[in-house]
């Protein structure tokens, strides 16, 4: 269980500035998750925690103990990578046992550590494997094993789930929300830029942009009030409809956030309509792409089978509780 | 240890607002950098032992008059092992020093024109070798590894077989010519000056364009089919898609094996040593240079051709790297 | 069309087997050769005429030529293992680690596997001399470091690039040191680069003239292509083409075996270093 602070954290590539100022807490025992754009620097500052790449300037705590210099293995972290990175010359249980035979611990202790790590994952029966006789989701559990193993006070993932299939991504995904239940004192940074994994898993979501958090808070809070036009488009799938122009002006806005949900369909009282000029139909839900003279045609969901024909001109209605409205620089007016 | 915790000043650069006993704990690249010192040390040391001093020493010798037998009575004596001259009393000029000796001279026309010559040959057989090899047909893999035997043979040995094979009496090669009718009587092909270059010659093609073809197969191998089938629907001539498009997608790797190659040649000395001992018509430069040092015990006048030949080898390969722009940078790791 | 087929489907057999013959005939002929002794050997003859062992019990029977090989497989033994080990070590430096200059250090090692070797050979032999190496087998030892140890760095270098970033973060997490990283992580998967790269340097040593004819004064301490070069009959003006052959075929069937074994992985090699063995 470990509490992470991030002060003012910089990382610089010669000239080229990749992190910018990280603020950021971690509490004790907390699920958070970093997402944001490719490129913006995600993985650099998990490696950044993780002690494998050093911090060029400002300050890292672990429960209020500095660990800028302190090399990886002795800040108590354990990480998952995306290429699972397992040894492929040694077994699960030598993967597995690794690290603490590394670190001098008993036969008996480690027998006991490994195979109540494998129990939790349900790979007892893969001990005796070479990595590559095993299936990419096995692979991956082998490796979150592996991170147990350890009994870190920090999970570091980097886009655990990436290299799966879907079916196998949920599969492991509420495997992995499983062990942090169960493993409460143990805090979890990850990184992906995954929605879906994003919203389910995080206790709390880091949004960043540009080497910069843009917003930190619980799934909803970026959800329901985001605090950028930024954030308001980058999380929720669909993205949120964001109308300039005329339409927003007529908001007293500069741009005006609307999420696809939230528009209903109407004869009477419609604020806006259009023809619809595309359709996606994913059985539970239809999309509904309208053009209402926006740059963009508006995403609106409706639950069911589409009933409406392409071409055919609708009325929509945005209910008024959830309009977004976004100042010129991108910031919410309330 | 209060100030550590205080948020860092912008202005002041990060690196001297931290405490100076903190920038002295080595990080995890620190230390990295630290281990690399020390395993690099080892092989370090040595290529100094066996590579930079004896060359130091070999290039003070060349302006010594160091013999065989008085390794440490040598005086400095200026270029006088390169050129000098003296007048005579009749004010006759005589020039002296290696540069104004013929034999040296003639060392370097054969090294040039060996080189030049058996490389250029090389280059064109090992790229048909190569094409050959790059047609799929059966037994491709046996073919492969006929060509590998020439390569796998010591210089020494192949030196002998075909100074057996080039026998004036009872060599195989004169047979053949003469049932062919293609001479009329037999031909002394090492011992005759005018034929012994060419004999060198052959026996090095021999034996080195095994490797020129092997680079070349892997340069060829790694464009991409698609780009042939293209070329063929399009219905363009293979002579012209040999031009246009393999040879200059292989010319990367080919100028590198040229490299290669022009450097070994440039230094050839075993296979002429054995194959035309004591012939002036392919007398190269390390042959005559040995001589003088070790066999005529003129030590310091063999030095200072090896510090020539070192020297116009150090000029050869600059050119090379800067006119041919070979990116030899580019095969190091990043 | 159909003629037009056939003429290039024969001329390209032709080709191969061209190739095919030029590189395997010097060698069958050195092999009938070494079978034939008196009379026979003066005969040009295309076909094996019978298997005569006289010139392989001659050669054998010489006081020196076994020792030869031995000397040859000492020195070339003892060249790679050193190289080897002070390469693995250096090459995970230059590979995995980032710092200033790592650039020029990769070429000035290049640079020196391409040396002209006659360049450092008056400098060397003082150093032979003085350190007391002369005519023994460490003086060889000693001077094949200098194209034996860059060519292994240069070659285990770019193998290790190869292998992924993360199984060696994964080990830092796990609380590997650098040491550790190589011999429990990388060597393990790293050996056949290795065996690659030391039957490369092996042939190389194996090979070497200069530096053996130089350093070397009595039968007794020559190696092996030292020992066929000066392989001397019973009479000064005669060659005894025969047992050179003879030794030659002992010498070089092993490195065609172990060439022809290990065909694919020196072919990786070769590409990787890009210099010759
Ligand atoms: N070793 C490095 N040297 C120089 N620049 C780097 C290095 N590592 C990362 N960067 C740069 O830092 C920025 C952030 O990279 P990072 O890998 O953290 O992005 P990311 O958010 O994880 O992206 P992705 O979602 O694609 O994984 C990128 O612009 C990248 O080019
Ligand atoms: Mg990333």
């Amino acid at each position: 269980m470990a509490h992470i602070q991030l002060h003012d954290i910089r990382k610089s590539y010669g000239a080229a500035e990749v992190i910018k100022g990280v603020d950021l807490e971690i509490r004790a025992g907390e699920f958070m998750v970093f997402v944001g754009p490719s490129g913006c620097g995600k993985s650099t500052l998990l490696r950044l925690i993780s002690g494998l790449t050093s911090i060029s300037s400002g300050e890292l705590l672990f429960d209020g103990a500095r660990m800028n210099s302190k090399v990886p293995s002795d800040r108590g972290i354990a990480m998952v990578f995306q290429s699972y990175a397992l040894y492929p010359h040694m077994t699960v249980y030598e993967n597995m046992a690794f690290g603490m035979k590394l670190a001098k611990a008993g036969k008996a202790a480690i027998r006991e550590r490994v195979e109540r790590a494998a129990e939790m994952l349900q790979i007892g029966h893969l001990l005796e494997r070479l990595p590559r006789q095993l299936s990419g989701g096995q692979r991956q559990r082998v490796a979150i094993g592996r991170a147990i193993c350890r009994d870190p006070r920090v999970f570091l993932f980097d886009e655990p789930l990436s290299n799966l299939d879907a079916a196998l991504r949920v599969a492991t995904r509420l495997e992995i929300a499983k062990l942090h239940h169960d493993m409460e004192k143990a805090t979890m940074v990850y990184v992906t830029h995954d929605q879906v994994e994003a919203m389910t898993l995080a206790d709390r979501i880091c949004v960043l942009r540009d080497g910069k958090v843009e917003q930190v808070g619980t799934p909803a809070d970026l959800y329901e009030k985001p605090n950028s036009t930024f954030v308001a488009g980058f999380i929720g799938s669909p993205k949120m409809n964001l109308l300039n122009g005329a339409i927003a002006a007529g908001h007293g806005c500069r741009t005006l956030g609307i999420r696809s949900e939230h528009i209903d369909i109407t004869g009477e009282g419609a604020v806006w309509s259009g023809e619809v000029v595309h359709a996606e139909d994913l059985g539970s839900d239809t999309y509904l792409y309208v053009d209402i003279g926006a740059e963009e045609p508006v995403v609106v969901r409706r639950e069911g089978r589409r009933a409406i024909a392409l071409g055919e001109t609708v009325g929509l209605r945005p209910r008024p509780e959830n309009l977004h409205r976004f100042d010129a620089g991108g910031l919410p007016l309330h | 240890m209060t100030d550590m915790t205080a948020p860092l000043s912008d202005t002041a650069p990060p690196s001297d607002a931290r405490p100076r006993a903190l920038r002295k704990e080595p990080d995890l690249e620190a230390r990295r950098r630290r281990a690399a010192f020390w395993f690099l040390a080892p092989m370090l040391a040595m290529l100094i032992c066996v590579a930079a001093w004896p060359l130091a020493r070999s290039i003070y010798f060349s302006f010594t008059d160091t013999t065989l037998t008085s390794l440490y009575d040598g005086r400095w004596v200026g270029f006088d092992n390169y050129l000098s001259y003296r007048q005579l009393s009749s004010g006759r000029v005589v020039w002296r020093g290696t540069l104004a000796d013929p034999a040296w001279w003639n060392a370097v026309w054969n090294t040039v024109r060996f080189a030049a010559i058996s490389v250029s040959l090389e280059t064109v057989l090992g790229l048909m070798v190569a094409l050959v090899l790059n047609v799929r047909f059966p037994m491709r893999g046996l073919v492969r590894a006929a060509i590998l035997i020439p390569w796998a043979i010591p210089t020494i040995v192949s030196a002998k077989m075909w100074g057996w094979m080039l026998n004036d009496q009872f060599g195989i090669l004169n047979d053949m010519l003469l049932r062919a009718g293609l001479i009329s009587e037999k031909i002394a092909w090492t011992a005759n000056a005018d034929t012994a270059m060419a004999a060198v010659i052959l026996v090095d093609v021999w034996k080195t364009t095994p490797f020129m073809a092997l680079l070349c197969l892997a340069g060829l191998q790694m464009i991409p089919r698609d780009i042939y089938e293209a070329a063929k629907v399009d219905g363009v001539h293979p002579v012209k898609v040999f031009f246009r498009v393999t040879l200059p997608l292989v010319r990367p790797a080919l100028m590198v094996a040229v490299i290669f190659r022009m450097l070994d040649a440039l230094r050839m000395f075993d296979l002429v040593y054995v194959l035309t001992p004591n012939s002036s018509a392919t007398k190269t430069m390390s042959i005559l240079s040995r001589e003088n040092l070790i066999e005529f015990d003129k030590f310091a006048y063999g030095s200072a051709q090896s510090t020539l030949l070192f020297a116009l080898i150090a000029i050869f390969v600059s050119l090379y790297i800067w006119l041919g722009k070979v990116d030899l940078g580019g095969r190091t790791p990043a | 069309m159909t003629a037009l087929d056939l003429t290039k489907k024969a001329g390209f057999a032709l080709a191969v087997a061209t190739i095919v013959t030029v590189s395997v005939f010097p060698f069958y002929y050195a092999v009938i050769t070494s079978f034939e002794t008196g009379t026979a050997l003066f005969e040009v003859n295309y076909l094996p005429q019978g298997f005569d062992f006289g010139n392989y019990l001659a050669v054998l029977g010489q006081q020196a030529f076994p020792r030869n090989v031995l000397n040859s497989v000492f020195i070339a033994t003892a060249t790679v293992g050193a190289a080897l080990l002070l390469a693995v070590t250096a090459a995970y430096a230059l590979s995995r680690v980032r710092f200033r200059g790592r650039g020029l250090l990769l070429m000035t090692i290049l640079a020196v596997s391409m040396f002209p070797q006659i360049a450092v050979l008056s400098g060397l032999f003082e150093m032979v001399r003085f350190l007391g190496i002369f005519n023994t087998p460490w003086a060889m030892i000693l001077s094949y470091t200098i194209f034996t140890l860059p060519f292994t760095v240069w070659v285990l270098t770019t193998f290790m690039r190869d292998l992924p970033v993360e199984i060696e973060e994964a080990a830092i997490v796990d609380g590997a040191s650098p040491w550790v990283v190589i011999t429990q992580v990388f060597l393990p998967l790293l050996w056949p680069a290795m065996v690659t790269t030391g039957l490369l340097a092996f042939i190389g040593a194996w090979n070497e003239f200069l530096f053996a004819l130089t350093f070397t004064a009595s039968e007794t301490t020559r190696t092996v292509p030292v020992a066929i070069a000066l392989l001397s009959g019973a009479s000064q003006f005669e060659t005894p083409w025969g047992t050179i052959m003879a030794a030659s075929v002992i010498v070089t069937v092993p490195l065609i075996v172990l060439v022809l074994i290990f065909q694919r992985k020196i072919v990786a090699g070769l590409t990787a270093g890009g210099v010759k063995g």
